[in-house]
């Protein structure tokens, strides 16, 4: 659920890197490491940014830059997405390994887990290969303390020959040390390293051919072992990014053509072949890696894995793995829901209050009967709706789902839920991409970079509109609480709100697997391809940054998304409903027009046209509907649930219309900057249309069914 | 031969070497499967598919298939 100024919306699709330096002698720094070691909170720390962070693998899925200043010196610092290798097989592999290979960068910081350092030394390894201008962060030295971990920083530096430098980001500890150390490193000229890693004799062997003509050829502006290892395997997309750096061909170089020719048969003769080479390429890295952690890592405790073993065992346990999962979303929608009941009443009489204000004011300075009207009933009245429906719900919902990120939960769900979804012809990595719908189904597509597969990501991307991104809960939450569960408040109610939101959660859940499984059989077919998906330690939240952050980053972010659709939505409505052609105003006309088609499907044309207005963002679909009927006549005075539940029912609501609109809000084309992300990420239209068919589809059919059934069985 | 996904909970057994090729090969090798390691079985998830496995350090799930092209020593 990657939601922040940067993640969500159209900015987040960005693929192409453009550094912005804000003064010409600013450098680069690039930062890289693997997924989760809290890359993007060093990043955060040093910039003063708020890239969401969250403790599960792929977080950052696309790059981000910020600025920092040190000792008077600017640096642009960019956030690479997290990977395990840059052996690129996955695009954001590619990405970080382009970047920091052709980025132009002044150094690379490799950020790594204390914790878990064997694993991370791997990229660092070939990171150390490809950029001569490099150093280490370990992070989470906290974390390793606690577990009695200890790493010896000065041999890792002498073994690696690059500075290293200890850190604890989260509470800032170290990044001083880490900045003098990159300023250093950016200040002077590439050291000469001796090569980190020794391949086999006969790689070796051919290397010793091939280098000195690569060096000849290309200078210094590629390592020129690196190059050789990469020519020798023939990495197609690699050799194409360098060729485009470099601004010729590699392979019409007589001199590494010859050069070339020569190791290849010298490989031949030693029966060396091209797969024993990529083997000897990957695990001559892992052993030396090995051997690193092997000299500087020293564990007291014999099993400090303990403690997240056990919390595993119950977790992804058969008897409690599928309750727990359960039991969370339980415990936070009824958070959520009992939390924001009376501070939505309170925000919602304050509003009306300053509104009525503001009405009296505009009257005694003269304003023009119709301009109070536009802006007090059109503009403001819609704004009021939707800071006093979707704040509360928000600013308790988004932080507490953000202590379920930071504490490593989404990975366990995606674990327990990746055979529904391995039936389902799909990866199992879509339930976090599923679970960032949650709070923005944009960012939901976005993180679907993280699955490799391209059939398997788009699938993701199809389906990841049927879970309910932030803008949908309020209109779920409010109806099925009028409509369902009585108004009356209490813990009785609120639980079965909370239930009734799970049931609906629930459904759309089997619709991405139905949808999926569909997919994978029709449309997309294919068989689901391997993959692998780490499961990190357990991390303490930091809970009091959590709501901070999770309050101004996300809350007033999607706030101020709904506000500045609200304000011309609001606009609209009143237009609409206050211009006259033919003896009926447009939004009677327009409704009346949308009517007898919204009939068939239990809803009316209001609602509907409330559906579509609100294509730019969810959220404000109640509010129109609302509007909608105020404008049409009666003139309610809007305080609780209860007089809206009237309101509605004098306007023809039934229950069937409660359940038909819920069906169609969980159900429905995604939302405009949805769409365009889709259709970025997608790089085709017609997935585009795909997206915005499929669930418009399964919605009007299910409230077909339902609105059906129902007037056949005569209870409605 | 044994595999890697015949590893009952708790178990450990040494990577001999790779049936897989291609992409699929060289992600396995990436999180350190290379002939030697040793991988001990964590569990495996509530329906039975993928596995958790504590590899170099790291716990990793992989899905029954993938780890059927593991082979042990």
């Amino acid at each position: 659920m990657g939601l922040s100024k940067d993640s969500t919306g159209i900015k987040a699709a960005g693929t192409e890197l453009i550094i912005c330096k804000a003064k010409e002698e600013d450098r680069v720094v690039a930062l890289a490491g693997n997924p989760n070691v809290g890359k993007s909170t060093v990043f955060n720390e040093l910039t003063g940014m708020h890239q969401h962070t969250g403790n599960w693998p792929g977080k950052t899925v696309t790059n981000a830059q910020g600025h920092c200043v040190f000792q008077n010196q600017g640096y642009v610092m960019v956030d690479l997405p997290g990977c395990y290798s840059l052996m690129a097989h996955s695009a954001e592999e590619e990405v970080a390994r382009d970047f920091i290979c052709f980025g132009g960068s002044d150094a690379a910081i490799v950020v790594c887990d204390a914790t878990c350092l064997e694993r991370n030394l791997n990229l660092v390894l070939q990171t150390l290969e490809l950029a001569p201008k490099a150093l280490v962060c370990v992070n989470l030295m906290d974390e390793a303390k606690r577990r009695k971990i200890s790493v010896d920083l000065k041999a890792l530096s002498t073994l690696l020959g690059v500075p290293v430098i200890g850190a604890s980001a989260r509470s800032r500890r170290g990044l001083g040390r880490l900045m003098a150390a990159v300023k250093d490193v950016a200040e002077s000229p590439a050291p000469e390293r001796a090569p980190l890693v020794t391949y086999s004799p006969p790689t070796e062997k051919a290397l010793a051919l091939l280098c000195p003509a690569v060096r000849e050829a290309c200078g210094d502006s590629i390592p020129a072992r690196w190059l050789s290892l990469k020519l020798l395997e023939g990495d197609r997309t690699l050799l194409a990014s360098a060729e485009k750096h470099l601004g010729f061909s590699l392979s019409s170089q007589p001199l590494i053509a010859e050069a070339l020719e020569e190791a290849r048969s010298l490989l031949q003769q030693a029966q060396f072949s091209p797969e024993q080479l990529q083997d000897d390429m990957v695990s001559s890295i892992v052993r030396r890696a090995e051997e690193i952690a092997a000299a500087t890592v020293v564990t007291e405790k014999e099993n400090y894995r303990a403690r997240d073993q056990k919390i595993d065992q119950i977790l992804t346990s058969k008897l409690f793995g599928f309750p727990l999962m359960l039991l969370a979303l339980l415990a936070i929608f009824w958070l959520t829901i009992s939390g924001a009941n009376y501070p939505s009443q309170l925000l919602s009489t304050a509003l009306f209050w300053v509104g009525e204000q503001l009405r009296r004011f505009l009257s005694t300075v003269h304003t023009a009967p119709w301009l109070i009207g536009l802006l007090v009933d059109g503009m403001y009245r819609t704004l009021a709706w939707v800071v006093s429906v979707m704040l509360p719900p928000m600013a308790i919902f988004f932080p507490l789902f953000t202590l379920l990120e930071d504490l490593g939960y989404l990975p366990r769900v995606a674990f327990n839920l990746d055979k529904c979804f391995q039936k389902c012809g799909a990866c199992g990595k879509q339930a976090l991409t599923t679970c960032m719908g949650f709070g923005c189904n944009a960012a939901g597509v976005v993180g679907c970079r993280i699955i490799d597969s391209p059939r398997e990501r788009l699938i993701a991307m199809l389906t990841n509109s049927f879970v309910p991104c932030n803008g949908r809960f309020p209109t779920l939450i409010a109806l099925s609480s009028m409509f369902f569960l009585g108004v009356a408040g209490g813990l009785r109610a609120s639980l079965l709100s909370a239930l009734s939101l799970l049931a609906m959660i629930l459904l759309g859940i089997f619709m991405t697997f139905a949808v999926s499984k569909f997919l994978s059989k029709t449309l997309l077919k294919g068989v689901p391809s391997s993959f692998t998906l780490e499961l990190p330690p357990y991390r303490r939240p930091q809970v009091g940054k959590v709501i901070v952050r999770s309050i101004f980053d996300r809350t007033l972010f999607v706030l101020g998304r709904a506000v500045t659709v609200a304000i011309p939505a609001g606009l609209i409505i009143w237009i609409m409903a206050n211009v006259t052609i033919n003896g009926a105003t447009l939004l009677a006309h327009c409704s009346g027009f949308l009517d007898p088609f919204a009939r068939v499907f239990g809803m009316d044309g209001v609602i509907l046209l409330a559906f579509l207005l609100g294509f730019p963002a969810n959220e404000i679909v109640v509010p129109i509907i609302l509007m909608a009927y105020l404008a049409q006549g009666s003139l309610v005075e809007m305080s609780d649930l209860a007089s809206l539940k009237l309101l509605l029912v004098e306007n023809g609501w039934t229950w069937v219309t409660a359940a038909c609109t819920i069906l169609f809000s969980l159900m429905h084309w995604p939302c405009s900057t949805t769409c365009l992300t889709i259709r970025k990420e997608s790089q085709s239209w017609k997935w585009t249309a795909a997206a915005f068919l499929i669930p418009t589809a399964c919605g009007l059919f299910l409230c077909f069914l339902v609105a059906t059934g129902a007037r056949l069985a005569g209870v409605a | 031969m044994r595999s890697l996904n015949t590893l009952k909970k708790g178990e450990t057994g040494v990577v001999q070497n790779l049936g897989a090729a291609g992409a699929i090969r060289r992600r396995l090798q990436d999180i350190g499967l290379i002939p030697g390691t040793q991988v001990q079985c964590l569990g495996v998830s509530p329906m039975g598919d993928p596995a958790a496995y504590f590899i170099r350090g790291a716990v990793i799930a992989l899905r029954g298939e993938d780890a059927a092209g593991v082979f042990l020593e």
